[in-house]
């Protein structure tokens, strides 16, 4: 995981649902940057035109309710976007995002204290949010601490890995 | 200290004799469940895995063909093509091929794959469904289903438990999915993330297997991880016709933990609809009809409502009537196995004759897929799960979720109706289908 992320906020409401981040019609597409042509496009059609690679996408409670498509986080990752800050997140979402390396960040705080066009930066291993353009900081929510190790491990595809060479 | 229903099952599959909410447990399945999209990138993530050659059981899999099926275009079909190739290179039992199988959460029940006191994960989020029959069942992404194919085992978090104790018993034209949807509604679309719903109550007890279904379906929709009822004669009469696997039912301990208990009594309950944009937005019908809400699409089917109880209370009200001109109805069973239940008591044949369009089993029209897709500013009434922006195609038109009975009524008038006043509605059985679009009249 890169050690810090830069980009404008694009800032959004709460339950933000996967039908909105990428379409049913949208999900027998297995390419990632062909995903991201679509990202948030029920939510937001222009999202995609005018967001700059990097840029991170700001909500309230509950992002990512709805289905347990993969391609929602892969379509988020593919537009460019670096990472999503919430109040918090769906289950399935979060555990998908975790699993295919979007980097996600709880703090209502830190959502409360940005708006859309701000610059933040953001540390993922720490989990420290800079509002650049306020001057402000936050830490978000702390993963739990086998979160945190499968994390560590590169994400659950080396953790099976391990696994599975310990078993033969 | 006692546990939930959902501990006690956790707790056997993870091989310890407690457990609380909040612990990560890593816990043996009995069974994984994805479709072709699912299916689809769990099997490319499989194949990148080093040392991942083979699934950990042949016989626990269950592979469906569900979503665009009928292959909708050249993409749908190869994805279905590479779940195809995996089965039959992996020696999947559980297989099951357009025309031999139907919407997934339809199917496994239907064979004998879910069984009380079993733990399934699906690459589905209404995966949460087998709750119905007193199993652990939650919904999973792609690279998770990959890694439970290889491992037969999932790492959870133990969810705290919801208590849910319904009571009274439904008025006329009240259905478990008019309960459900009021549940959601009370609950809120993330009133239940991270939870476990159990169901309990005189209400859920008299309910059928089918209308448990319906209800275990929707958890999801409230957030939660999973919903679960305790399984009775009725679950284990059903589940032992389907199969002679050995399960075991586990029952909440008298003294278990919840941290909500949520007492609902439905004796005054009305139907309920879920207006726009949100499953919780949840109104009983006669707030819903003091506007006059014409509809331009009728969807009867989905994992929630294509069963042919489902079917048998449309045909029965669509019988020997015609649909109301200025609308179209779509009608999906939801498994092959209902498709021909259906055709044997000439229930396709009284929803064609009232001029429904009957599909082919599927998941299409539910999520926006194909076979019946919103198009801009459209209305539509539906018995499905759902009801986000652009969720069934346009993200310009508006859905509502109701019961099969509601969307029925709906369908007879053009407008979304209470299913109570339909025997007072004058309907006129109508003999031509040749409809003038501009004036609604009839020629003959």
């Amino acid at each position: 995981m890169e050690s810090s992320l830069r980009g404008r906020a694009h800032k959004y409401g709460k339950n933000v649902d996967t039908d909105v981040i990428i379409p049913g019609k949208y999900c027998n597409i297995t390419d990632q940057t062909e995903l991201g042509k679509h990202a948030l496009e029920g939510l937001d059609p222009e999202f995609v035109a005018r967001m700059k690679p990097g840029d991170i996408i700001v909500a309230d409670t509950n992002f990512g309710c709805g289905s347990s498509r993969e391609v929602a986080p892969i379509a988020i990752k593919g537009s460019g976007t670096s990472a999503v800050i919430a109040k918090s997140f769906a289950r399935i979402f979060y555990r998908n995002a975790l699993n295919i390396g979007l980097p996600i960040f709880e703090s209502a705080e830190a959502v409360d204290g940005i708006e859309s066009g701000d610059e933040i930066e953001l540390e993922p291993a720490s989990g420290v949010v800079r509002n650049v353009t306020r001057g402000t900081e936050y830490r978000a929510a702390e993963f739990p601490p086998f979160m945190r190790s499968l994390i560590d491990a590169g994400g659950l595809v080396p953790y099976v890995e391990e696994r599975l060479a310990n078993q033969s | 200290m006692g546990m939930t229903l959902t501990e006690k099952i956790l707790a056997r599959h993870a091989g310890v004799a407690s457990l609380e909410p909040g612990q990560i447990i890593n816990a043996k399945v009995d069974l994984v469940l994805a479709n072709e999209l699912s299916a689809a990138v769990a099997i490319s993530v499989m194949r990148g895995m080093k040392g991942a050659k083979q699934v950990f059981d042949p016989s626990r899999i269950a592979l469906v063909a569900d979503h665009f099926v009928p292959a909708k275009d050249a993409q749908s079909a190869k994805l279905a093509k590479v779940m195809k190739e995996f089965a039959v290179e992996q020696k999947i039992e559980h297989f099951f091929d357009v025309g031999r199988g139907g919407i997934e959460h339809v199917v496994l029940p239907e064979e004998g794959l879910v069984a009380p006191g079993e733990l399934i994960v699906g690459g589905d989020s209404h995966t949460c469904t087998y709750g119905a029959f007193g199993a652990f069942a939650t919904g999973m992404g792609s690279t998770d289903i990959a890694a439970a194919f290889v491992l037969g085992e999932v790492w959870l978090k133990v969810p705290a438990s919801i208590k849910l104790v319904y009571s009274g018993t439904p008025g006329p034209m009240v259905y478990a999915k008019d309960i459900m949807l009021r549940t959601v509604g009370e609950l809120g679309i993330d009133g239940a993330t991270y939870r476990a719903i159990e169901y309990h109550g005189t209400t859920v007890d008299e309910l059928s297997i089918t209308g448990r279904i319906t209800m275990a379906n929707m958890a999801i929709e409230a957030g939660a991880k999973n919903g679960i009822f305790h399984a009775d004669a009725k679950t284990i009469a059903y589940v032992k016709e389907r199969t002679e696997r050995p399960f075991i039912v586990e029952k909440a301990d008298a003294d278990a933990v919840y941290e909500r208990v949520i007492s609902i009594d439905i004796s005054a309950l009305e139907p309920q609809v879920a207006c726009p944009h949100t499953p919780d937005n949840v109104h009983p019908i006669s707030e819903v009809t003091r506007e006059d809400l014409p509809v331009d699409q009728v969807f009867i089917g989905s994992c929630t409502n294509g069963y042919i109880d489902d079917l048998r209370i449309v045909a029965q009200m669509l019988d020997g009537r015609k649909i109301a001109p200025s609308l179209r109805v779509i009608v999906n069973p939801g498994s092959q196995k209902v498709w021909m239940q259906a055709a044997q008591e000439g229930i396709l044949t009284t929803l064609a004759a009232a001029g429904c369009a009957v599909n082919t089993p599927g998941c299409g029209a539910c999520f926006g897929g194909h076979m019946g897709t919103l198009g801009d500013n459209e209305r539509a009434i539906s018995t499905t799960n759902r009801n986000y922006v652009g969720r069934m195609g346009s993200p310009k038109a508006e859905i509502y979720l109701a019961s099969p009975a509601t969307c029925a009524a709906s369908a007879l008038t053009g407008r979304i109706t209470d299913p109570r006043t339909i025997a007072e509605i004058d309907i006129p059985v109508r003999t031509s289908s040749h409809v003038s679009l501009l004036t609604g009249a009839y020629t003959e």
